[in-house]
């Protein structure tokens, strides 16, 4: 019993990290109708910003992270906005996505030239050290992960959902032809929803690279989840992908745990296939109307 | 243009490319083999795509399944043929599965569907070791013969590539120009259109997939006995991409863009060998660049620059929006 807990809850704290990639993900598919096939590689990018500023820079942590978090959101957000969304707009079909899947690539490649292929170490965030709940052995990383990730997820619902800003953006998201009309600058909005997501995906990077190690590839699998995530959750639905993070960090724990560890990976294109046969709007999504 | 040009320019191009082997290297032969050989495979994935409309990031692991049951049956005792037709079978009722779920739902819902059965096969090939030989992979399978005659020697086995590319060719055009790929069209240039004259869209579709599949399973079926030397890592997902961007950068939609494609994915690196690791970099921002400026690909640039130099009367504008309805 304790065993089952502590696979759970590790779980819950891998699965929030995925969440907040998942969000991101299904903000800017909701809210700028771009499916972003790079998602993996934005949230293996910001890793290598801070290992950047650690080592070459030689800066101390907080800095190395703040300055991360602001390059993310400039490159990841508002330069992949700028050079690529933007002139495609506003067709934004097929060549997007190829654009947005060529640019993976990209992002994968230049971090193995520039920085190395193989696994960097990253600097934890948190004290290593295990905490006793109910008999479970539960690393304080995973618990203060999956607190940073909630109260982020909470503060940008209440973002979304209790001021202005955040009700534009939503409106943005529904119906961008009548929030024009109504008088919400849709670009602008369009803009912040791709800074929210490179925070987000920086965030994630963040969180999730002192346990998985800094690598080019990361992304591979990353992405998969994210995205996976978003459609099992739901995908017009903030806490939609909420759940379907939860879910596969926790279904992914209790398969590698109990049932096969070396078919772990195949865990979200079965869940993936069930959800679609199943629900195909996702757990939470309503079939009609968009929401963020 | 005319009647009789195309068909000269095809049987030039089938000159050519029965006459660029010889007095080559063996490097250069294995290029133009690899090169006719992805040509089928990202057909296959044009009809999914250009004609279709959707995006399948898996036509590697068909590749996958291809090669395996082809090197498996070879290595078995059996004759290269029943192993391709197992593979390209395979590959189709696999097609047909992965499909079904993912085309039930609008949205691009097959590209993650495909994208996850990637690392699926991936995993399989990697964990089964009494089937697939893990890691390791499988080797020294026999290159087949035909009529007697051994394909050991590169050459004749490039010109039994070349014989099996024209056979897919023809069949290929066949499909394209059959009321089928009359529909696939209509599917491409307006679904709705389509579906209110008739044509079953989501049935349609899986079957384009489908087929698509098997040209990957085909093309799998020839690596085989061109390496003889196959592991899970030539069919990452990375070679997905490459199939899918070769469909790209040709013209999606275009019956010659994968061929054009293929030989520009799969040349490029040996002139861009001076930038060493670079290369995929410098490649992923062409394919950028070209999805910006011109997303119909290179066939479609060449069509642009051709309708600068030579005008072409303009239609009137309302007949476009016509054709919208």
């Amino acid at each position: 019993m304790s065993e089952f807990l502590q696979v759970v809850l590790s779980g819950l704290a891998t699965g929030s990290i995925y969440a907040l990639a998942a969000i991101g993900f299904t903000l800017v598919w909701q809210a700028a109708q771009t499916v972003n096939f790079a998602q993996g590689e934005f949230v293996m990018l910001p890793a290598f910003f801070v290992l950047i500023a650690l080592h070459w820079l030689g800066w101390p942590l907080w800095a190395a992270l703040a300055f991360g978090l602001v390059i993310s959101v400039l490159v990841l957000g508002y330069l992949f906005k700028r050079l690529i969304v933007q002139p495609m707009l506003p067709s934004t079909g097929l060549p997007l996505i190829i654009a947005t899947m060529a640019l993976s690539i990209l992002l994968k490649e230049g971090a193995k030239q520039f920085y190395g292929a193989e696994a960097q170490p990253y600097p934890p965030l948190f004290p290593q050290t295990t905490m006793s709940i109910g008999g479970a052995i539960v690393s304080m990383q995973d618990i203060l992960n999956l607190v940073v990730s909630l109260a982020v997820v909470v503060a940008l619902t209440l973002f979304l959902n209790r001021t202005r800003t955040g009700r534009c953006i939503q409106a943005t998201a529904q119906n961008p032809q009548v929030a024009e009309i109504l008088g919400v600058n849709t670009r602008r909005m369009v803009l912040y929803t791709f800074l929210i997501n490179a925070a987000l995906a920086a965030l994630a990077s963040m969180l999730i690279s002192p346990v998985y190690l800094a690598k080019f590839s990361n992304g591979e699998t990353l992405g998969i989840v994210a995205f996976i995530a978003a459609i099992v959750g739901g995908f017009n639905q903030i806490r939609g992908a909420l759940v379907g993070g939860l879910l596969i960090g926790v279904l992914d724990n209790l398969t590698a745990t109990y049932v096969t560890a070396s078919y772990r990976a195949a865990l979200p294109l079965v869940l993936l296939i069930i959800i679609i046969l199943w629900r195909p709007q996702g757990l939470l999504g309503t079939s009609e109307g968009r929401q963020v | 243009m005319r009647a009789y040009l195309k068909p000269a320019l095809l049987l030039v191009g089938l000159a050519a490319l029965i006459v660029a082997p010889l007095g080559q290297g063996n490097y250069v032969i294995y290029l133009l083999s690899s090169w006719l050989i992805f040509s089928i495979a990202a057909m296959g994935l044009n009809l999914t795509l250009g004609y279709a409309g959707q995006i399948s990031l898996a036509q590697a692991s068909f590749m996958a399944i291809g090669a395996y049951s082809t090197a498996i049956l070879t290595l078995a005792g059996w004759p290269w043929v029943v192993g391709m037709l197992l593979g390209v079978v395979l590959c189709l009722v696999v097609g047909l599965l992965l499909g079904f779920p993912a085309l039930r739902v609008k949205g691009h819902f097959l590209a993650f569907v495909t994208l996850a059965f990637n690392s699926l096969v991936f995993l399989v090939s990697r964990n089964e070791e009494w089937l697939t030989g893990g890691i390791y992979g499988l080797s020294g399978m026999p290159r087949p013969s035909v009529l007697g005659f051994a394909m050991t020697k590169n050459l004749p086995f490039y010109y039994f590539t070349l014989f099996v590319f024209v056979v897919f060719c023809g069949l290929f055009y066949g499909i394209v120009r059959s009321p089928w790929g009359r529909a696939f069209k209509a599917l491409r240039e307006n679904p709705i259109r389509a579906e209110s004259l008739g044509i079953d869209t989501r049935r349609l579709t899986l079957m384009a997939f489908a087929i698509g599949s098997a040209c990957g399973g085909l093309a799998g079926a020839l690596v085989t006995p061109l390496v003889q030397y196959i592991d899970p890592t030539s069919f990452a997902l990375g070679h997905s991409l490459r199939i899918l961007l070769m469909v790209v950068v040709g013209g999606a939609g275009y019956f010659f863009g994968p061929i054009l494609g293929a030989a520009v994915v799969i040349l490029m690196p040996e002139f861009l060998r001076f930038t060493e690791g670079y290369y995929l970099m410098i490649y992923a921002v062409l394919v950028i660049v070209l999805m910006i400026y011109c997303p119909s690909g290179l066939i479609g640039l060449g069509r642009k620059l051709r309708d600068l130099v030579r005008r072409k009367p303009v239609d009137r504008g309302d007949l476009k929006a016509g054709a919208q309805l």
